[in-house]
């Protein structure tokens, strides 16, 4: 692989790039997420039974004059209603009458009900965290590399995946109903530090090669920095990627968003780290025609 | 070579220790051999270690977690902290009388509010846990009566402090800790205002040498003997008691006092069908992932790959104990977290192996090419995992800063994760590599 000169393709790599973002910010800028009791305030409750009729029971709680929002079946027996607020005694109401027409008393597997100003703080917390996270990564990237440009190059790489992440769950938000939750945040600043994870690694062999080959032009270097370290950042992910994937497909309806969001996010991450970090720091390098080092 | 068997040995010692802390605290054992038959309960061994346990968070063992907000507006500024303390401490006082175990309560300060965090695994019935938490505490006065010879045998403690006094509460401006001048030791000042100045005369004023009992929502707190009638309103409750002893009785006097009422604001309840599931279901994840992680190590890298896999075994062995050594309360998102940083673990083998295979093509010997590619490898693991640390930090937000998320879920993930990176650094580094250095010598 040491022979390919990867930075001669780096407008295929931001294109794919493109295709990648571009449809998910149209969904975000179009529909936007699809939020969460976490952002929005309101009720959730979860039923379980067995023999649960969705329109039967959607039915009944309009009967009741309560202010269903959403219902969805969530497992085999389950049903997820989502309500503007629901007191205990609706509830309980609600319960029984299930029960009478039912047969049998269905079980509260989860009831969360939350104020709407605790949303509003979620939003401005995420966006302190998330701008926090930034910051200190820009501040020790460029400690620990003395370049303005890796820091730089390093956070839009981050950005490029927090873009696509976000933007696919505005997708599966709008056409599937899958809903972002504060675990969704979690999964964004983990996503951040994952990304500049791997893009760390290249950085570094980028830095060690230059001061090995002083002779060598910035683009040799960053193909060479490419090809030695692809296969070990591929097989990294790929661990992590396994990892995810059984948590995805047997790890249980909670949690499933959530592994979801990661997956998303460590493949993105994986691309850019190599196709999207390293092409931005040539193009800067080129831009600002600076003497590297 | 003498270091390095003993690091050898360490960290057998290290795995074995952790596999006992590891082991469930007892189980049924039940086989036949023939005619031999074996049905006994085994216990962990060593009865010190039976004390560590996985703690389950609310998510997985089911349960009820409240937010209340603190409606500050009748207490004065620079008493609201104290207004919230005392709050906690009654309500866990309430708490452990309904005798929910292992609750937990904890104050926090966020958007200009004073809030309280009730969780109480195990709980069903919420209407009666918010009953239990949200009603406000009610402090009064008693004074002692006569009780009749031939009952003193079956009276209680309320048939003697029958006598209301009409004082509460609602008269006590505050209560503090104090020093007595003379002695030096801890007393309970109380201060009340011109109504309960008045009413306190009166009381002490018929009650000299005789006992005012102090109940909190029903239940004695402290009777006192009266010395002298007080009318300046400023009375103060000396006793043979420590300074933890006293600020505990101000704490109840004070949540008796401070007209504190709260309002619910978050309610998240899981029931414990939906825990167990869901822990089932991750385990069984996490075991497939955990192969598949191991079958793609063993075939990409041979027998440097089943090394790491015997790290892996280790990394896995560690984190289990030490989640219940500290303990790590275990949520959901925490065991993402920790699953994920399984396959984070061997990163630090992929670069070292990577870096292997590049010295070995340029034709250095095989135990320098080791000896270079775990050196080599270690700025590039310490920098990117850096990251990693850091952002952990901003998620668990171990000094509650007000600007960021103190979720429970956020931080089960948080702490999982720290632990991970850290221990993953350890056995992919160090573990590896005393195994490969034990390894190397049998090959050579």
């Amino acid at each position: 692989m040491n022979g390919i000169k990867w930075t001669k393709l780096n407008w295929i790599f931001f294109t794919i790039s493109a295709l990648f973002i571009l449809p998910g910010v149209y969904s975000l800028v179009r529909w936007g997420l699809e939020l969460s009791v976490d952002f929005t305030g309101g009720t959730l409750l979860e039923i379980s039974a067995d023999g649960l009729n969705q329109d039967g029971i959607a039915e009944l709680i309009n009967g009741k004059g309560l202010s269903l929002k959403s219902i969805q079946s969530s497992g085999d027996k389950s049903l997820l209603l989502r309500f503007d607020s629901l007191e205990e005694a609706s509830k309980d109401d609600l319960l029984n009458t299930i029960n009478e027409t039912n047969g049998s008393l269905p079980e509260v597997v989860r009831w969360e009900s939350l104020g709407p100003a605790l949303g509003q703080e979620l939003l401005t917390k995420t966006g302190i965290s998330i701008l926090l996270a930034i910051l200190v990564i820009l501040v020790y990237i460029n400690l620990q590399f003395k370049n303005r440009a890796f820091g730089v190059c390093a956070v839009l790489a981050m950005l490029h995946d927090s873009l696509i992440l976000l933007g696919s769950f505005s997708l599966l938000g709008h056409f599937f109903g899958v809903e972002v939750d504060s675990l969704f945040v979690t999964a964004v600043l983990t996503i951040l530090s994952f990304s500049v994870h791997d893009t760390v690694v290249v950085y570094d062999r980028i830095r060690e090669l230059s001061r090995i080959n002083p002779k060598m032009s910035f683009e040799e270097i960053s193909d060479l920095a490419i090809s030695q370290t692809l296969v070990r950042s591929i097989n990294n992910s790929l661990t992590i990627i396994f990892m995810l994937i059984a948590l995805v497909w047997l790890g249980g309806e909670t949690i499933r968003n959530f592994a979801l969001a990661l997956l998303i996010g460590t493949v993105a991450g994986t691309y850019s780290s190599t196709f999207t970090a390293v092409p931005l720091l040539v193009v800067w390098q080129k831009a600002f025609r600076k003497r590297w080092k | 070579m003498k270091n390095r068997r003993l690091l050898f040995w360490s960290i057998l010692l290290l795995t074995l220790a952790s596999l006992l802390i590891d082991l469930p605290t007892s189980y049924r054992l039940k086989f036949k051999v023939g005619s031999f038959s074996f049905d006994q309960e085994i216990s962990r061994p060593f009865a010190f270690l039976r004390r560590f346990k996985l703690v389950r968070g609310l998510d997985l063992a089911g349960g009820v977690h409240l937010m209340f907000r603190a409606k500050m507006d009748g207490v004065a500024q620079e008493d609201r902290d104290q207004a919230l303390v005392s709050l906690r401490d009654n309500i866990e006082r309430r708490v452990n009388l309904f005798g929910v175990s292992e609750a937990v309560i904890q104050t926090s300060k966020a958007a200009d509010q004073h809030r309280l965090i009730v969780e109480l695994p195990g709980v069903v019935n919420v209407g009666e846990a918010i009953d239990l938490v949200g009603k406000t505490a009610q402090l009064d006065f008693r004074e002692s009566v006569e009780i009749p010879p031939e009952a003193t045998e079956s009276a209680t403690i309320y048939d003697l402090f029958a006598g209301k006094t009409g004082l509460t509460g609602a008269h006590l401006i505050k209560s503090e800790v104090q020093f007595n001048p003379n002695t030096g030791k801890p007393e309970v000042g109380l201060e009340f205002d011109e109504e309960g100045k008045k009413l306190f005369g009166e009381i002490t004023g018929r009650n000299v040498e005789k006992p005012l009992a102090i109940f909190l929502d029903g239940l004695l707190v402290s009777a006192p003997q009266v010395k002298e009638p007080i009318t300046d309103g400023k009375a103060a409750i000396s006793g043979e008691f420590d300074l933890r002893q006293a600020k505990s009785l101000v704490s109840q006097l004070n949540a008796g006092s401070l007209p504190v009422s709260i309002e619910l604001i978050e309610r998240r309840q899981v029931g414990p069908t939906l825990g167990e599931e869901s822990v089932q279901k991750s385990m069984k994840a996490g075991l497939v992932g955990l192969a598949i992680v191991a079958l793609f190590m063993a075939i990409y890298y041979r027998w440097l790959g089943i090394l790491a896999d015997a790290g892996l075994i280790v990394y896995a062995l560690i984190s289990l104990a030490i989640y219940k050594l500290i303990p790590v309360t275990l949520t959901l998102p925490g065991l993402t977290g920790f699953l994920l940083s399984v396959g984070m673990a061997v990163d630090g083998n992929i670069l070292i192996f990577e870096r292997m295979k590049e010295e070995l093509k340029q034709g250095k010997p095989w135990n320098v090419a080791m000896e270079l590619g775990f050196g080599r490898a270690w700025d590039s693991i310490r920098d990117a995992n850096v990251c990693t640390l850091i952002i952990c930090f901003l998620l668990f937000n171990p000094f509650d800063w007000g600007f960021l998320s103190n979720s429970a879920m956020v931080r089960g993930f948080a702490v999982t994760l720290f632990l991970g990176v850290f221990i993953g650094m350890f056995t992919g580094i160090i573990v590896a590599r005393t195994l490969l250095r034990v390894f190397a010598r049998k090959k050579a």
